[in-house]
């Protein structure tokens, strides 16, 4: 379980998260969705511990990774796979190597079972053959479904997804959703998603937490969510447009 | 709560002490990154393959760079210290002064900044791009240093490159100092290269080589940290390439002064 209590952080005099506060249960998928610049992907970073919040706790099965730094903080990051906003992907190696790399360098698997895994998690996001490719050989689409085979590749316990589906066409929207939905039933993982992906969200959350100026103003399953009665929630949903702007 | 607001006289005062803060906490930070790049050099596991490939990038994509400025600046050397020497009656000694020349200063000084110029500045752009497009925070994620994968092989080519480009840099530029005095002024190969064994000894080339592995140092470091912290988007991997060689060119030669003065 990951357990976050009020988590805070600015920069400067901005404050992007005040007080934030979230439970996620093992083995559900989490979806966190909100404006753009609403703090989303600060969030994830504090998750993934590349940033440390000025104040508050991340619990992780019971262990305050807030302050953790080096080892301690690594033996953690080994149980995560992280999917980037933009995928991440190695520019300089092909998408075979980008898979491959966690295994190689984080596992050490050996050559001929290390083949079969990287093989095995193409297949699995249905790019069989493409692996001899450079991520800019590759479609924006494509890339995206590199990098959430190489963040499964090494069959971690909690997958952060930043965004999964931005930039993509509604076609793709929906494959990625039903990738991470399938890949999530086959292995359980723990996921939390960073999406602002609405309705379609809805068809794969257990929960969703709507993060509103800097701080979880509702959380619930997307039934709830979706009947919600915070004007703030229903504003997003329904995509009003901003009056103040 | 909100600091209360400073008295108008006082302003300046804060404005220095910021300013002042800021340099010292850049150059904390700096120095925080080489130590932790030289942790990663020191130990296991080593990145073999980074390794050779930053060899291959620093230094034999600069080898073409390196073999033309080496030639050019040893044949304006012979061209120019032959024409002085010439109005002396001392034109026997141009090998010596080509070859002094190029050994204890300008090898080393014109092979730094000329690969500054070609690979540290490509370097300082790579790393930017892989900060902005995540893939450095990729690499910490997955619970590796993208210090022991990025930085520490750069700087261990960098101490390994620097003299041997500086070493060709010297050679080549020695051999366009020939072609200059003895094919083209009739001086004969025997004064060249004869007066240049008696007046160049070993620490003259000691000086050149403590320079250049210094400079392969420096380099190295200037541009893989510019790199690691870049601005944002495009126009910050601009600012990050332009501040790394500049910096790294400046230093050269503030470092050039004070290791000639050491090393006399």
């Amino acid at each position: 379980m990951i357990k976050v209590e009020g988590l805070t952080k600015s920069f400067g005099r901005q404050a992007v998260l005040r007080e934030l506060t979230l439970e996620v249960a093992t083995g559900t998928i989490t979806i966190v969705i909100g404006r753009s610049g609403g703090g989303k992907s600060v969030f994830l970073k504090h998750l993934v511990g590349l940033m440390q919040p000025d104040a508050g706790r991340i619990l992780v099965d019971g262990v305050d990774i807030s302050r953790m730094r080096g080892r301690a903080l690594d033996e953690i990051r080994r149980t995560y796979g992280v999917v980037f906003q933009g995928g991440a992907l190695f520019d300089s190696m092909t998408c075979y190597d980008n898979v491959a790399f966690p295994l190689r360098e984080k596992l050490r698997t050996p050559p001929e079972e290390l083949t079969k895994r990287v093989e095995a998690a193409l297949g699995q996001v249905g790019l069989e053959g493409v692996g001899a490719k450079y991520p800019a050989e590759i479609s924006g689409g494509m890339r995206k479904r590199v990098a959430i085979a190489r963040a499964l590749v090494t069959e971690p316990e909690i997958v952060f997804f930043d965004e999964p589906t931005t930039g993509l066409d509604p076609v793709l929207v929906n494959t990625i959703h039903h990738l991470i939905l399938n890949l999530h039933r086959r292995f359980r993982f723990t996921a939390v998603v960073v999406s602002h992906e609405i309705p379609e969200i809805f068809e794969i959350a257990d929960t969703v937490a709507m993060l509103h100026e800097g701080q979880i103003v509702e959380v619930g399953p997307p039934a709830a969510i979706q009947s919600s009665t915070n004007p703030v929630v229903q504003r997003f949903i329904k995509g009003e447009p901003d009056n103040t702007l | 709560m909100p600091e209360p607001p400073l008295a108008p006289a006082l302003r300046p005062f804060e404005a220095v002490g910021g300013w002042t803060i800021g340099i010292v906490e850049s150059l904390g930070r700096f120095g925080a990154f080489f130590a932790e790049a030289l942790a990663a050099l020191v130990t296991p596991p080593f990145k073999v393959r980074a390794f050779l490939d930053r060899i291959n990038f620093i230094g034999y994509r600069s080898l073409l760079i390196i073999f033309l400025t080496g030639a050019f600046t040893g044949m304006v050397l012979g061209l120019q210290i032959y024409l002085t020497l010439v109005r002396f009656g001392s034109e026997a000694f141009l090998g010596p002064a080509v070859a002094l020349s190029l050994i204890r200063e300008l090898g080393p000084v014109l092979a730094a900044l000329m690969v500054t110029g070609r690979a540290g500045s490509a370097l300082t752009a790579e790393l930017g791009i892989m900060r902005i497009t995540e893939q450095i925070d990729a690499f910490t994620v997955m619970a590796l240093s993208p210090m022991r994968y990025l930085v520490a092989p750069s700087i261990l080519a960098g101490l390994i490159t620097f003299p041997l480009m500086t070493a060709l840099f010297d050679v080549v530029g020695i051999f366009g100092g020939y072609l200059v005095g003895v094919k083209l002024f009739g001086l004969s190969a025997g004064t060249y290269f004869g007066e240049m064994q008696t007046f160049v000894d070993l620490g003259d080339i000691m000086v050149g080589f403590w320079k250049s592995l210094s400079f392969g140092v420096i380099v190295t470091w200037v541009c893989t940290y510019k790199g690691f912290n870049v601005g944002h988007g495009a126009e910050g991997v601009a600012r990050a390439t332009t501040q790394a060689v500049v910096m790294s060119s400046v230093l050269i030669l503030m470092w050039d002064y004070f290791m000639g003065s050491v090393l006399q």
